[in-house]
C-alpha cells in the first residue's frame, strides 16, 4: 500500500478560530449554520481521511486534523434567549478553520 | 430580488437551525430489514466496499421531496445500493431482476 499523507495539526485546544465562509456543492460536513462564526479549539480529536474525498470513493487522502470546536450560542444565534454563557460544539475538520 | 446574488447554497439535508416541527423523543423497535441494512452497511464498509461517507453522500443526493418523505433506513438502503452501483460493484440490470425475483415470492412473515 501506498504510503499515508497527513496534513499536520495547525491547531491546538485553546486556539481561537474562525470557521471558514464557503459554499460549495458536494459532500461537506461543516454545518451551513456554523461557516463565518468564530469559535476556540476545545480540543484536537486526531487526524482521519477527508470525507469530502471518501464521499466519492477516493484515497482521502491527505487526511485532515479534526477539532472539536466550542461556540457561544448567542455569536452562532443572534436571536437566542438562553443562558448567554451556553455554548454548541461542533467537530471540523482543518480545511475549514483559519486562525482569527 | 431580480437583482441580488444568489443565497448561498444550502443542501437540503443541511438543516440545523432552520424552522421544523417538535423533535420525537420517544424510542422506536426496528424491524428486521431495518436491522439488516444496518448490518450490510458495516459489513460493506469493513470489507472497504463502501464508505460512510458515500452513504451519507448519496442520502444528500436525494430530492428534497423523497428525502422528507423516505425514513431513515429506507434513505440508507437507496444509498447504499446508489454506492454500489457507482463503484460497479452490482449492476442496474442485476439489481432491477433481484427486485423482481424477490417481489415475486410469497410473503410469509419475515
Amino acid at each position: 500500500m501506498a504510503p499515508t499523507e497527513s496534513i499536520a495539526p495547525g491547531f491546538q485546544a485553546g486556539d481561537a478560530v474562525m470557521v471558514r465562509i464557503a459554499y460549495p456543492i458536494g459532500h461537506v460536513r461543516t454545518p451551513h449554520y456554523i461557516r463565518g462564526k468564530p469559535g476556540v479549539v476545545e480540543r484536537f480529536c486526531g487526524i482521519y481521511g477527508n470525507p469530502e474525498e471518501l464521499a466519492y470513493a477516493r484515497s482521502g487522502q491527505p487526511r485532515q486534523p479534526l477539532y472539536r470546536v466550542r461556540f457561544i450560542q448567542r455569536e452562532v444565534w443572534p436571536a437566542y434567549d438562553g443562558n448567554p454563557s451556553d455554548t454548541v460544539d461542533v467537530e471540523i475538520f482543518q480545511n475549514w478553520l483559519e486562525a482569527r | 430580488m431580480s437583482d441580488t446574488t444568489p443565497a448561498p447554497f444550502r443542501g437540503h439535508h443541511d438543516m440545523g437551525g432552520e424552522p421544523a416541527d417538535a423533535v420525537e423523543r420517544a424510542e422506536h423497535d426496528y424491524a428486521l430489514w431495518e436491522k439488516r441494512v444496518d448490518a450490510m452497511l458495516v459489513l460493506l464498509s469493513k470489507k472497504g466496499r463502501m464508505t460512510v461517507d458515500e452513504l451519507r453522500r448519496n442520502i444528500e443526493g436525494l430530492g428534497p421531496d423523497a428525502y422528507d418523505k423516505m425514513t431513515y433506513y429506507e434513505r440508507w438502503i437507496y444509498s447504499v445500493a446508489q454506492s454500489l452501483i457507482q463503484r460497479g460493484e452490482i449492476s442496474i440490470d442485476e439489481l432491477g431482476r433481484k427486485i423482481s425475483e424477490v417481489q415475486g415470492r410469497d410473503h410469509g412473515a419475515d
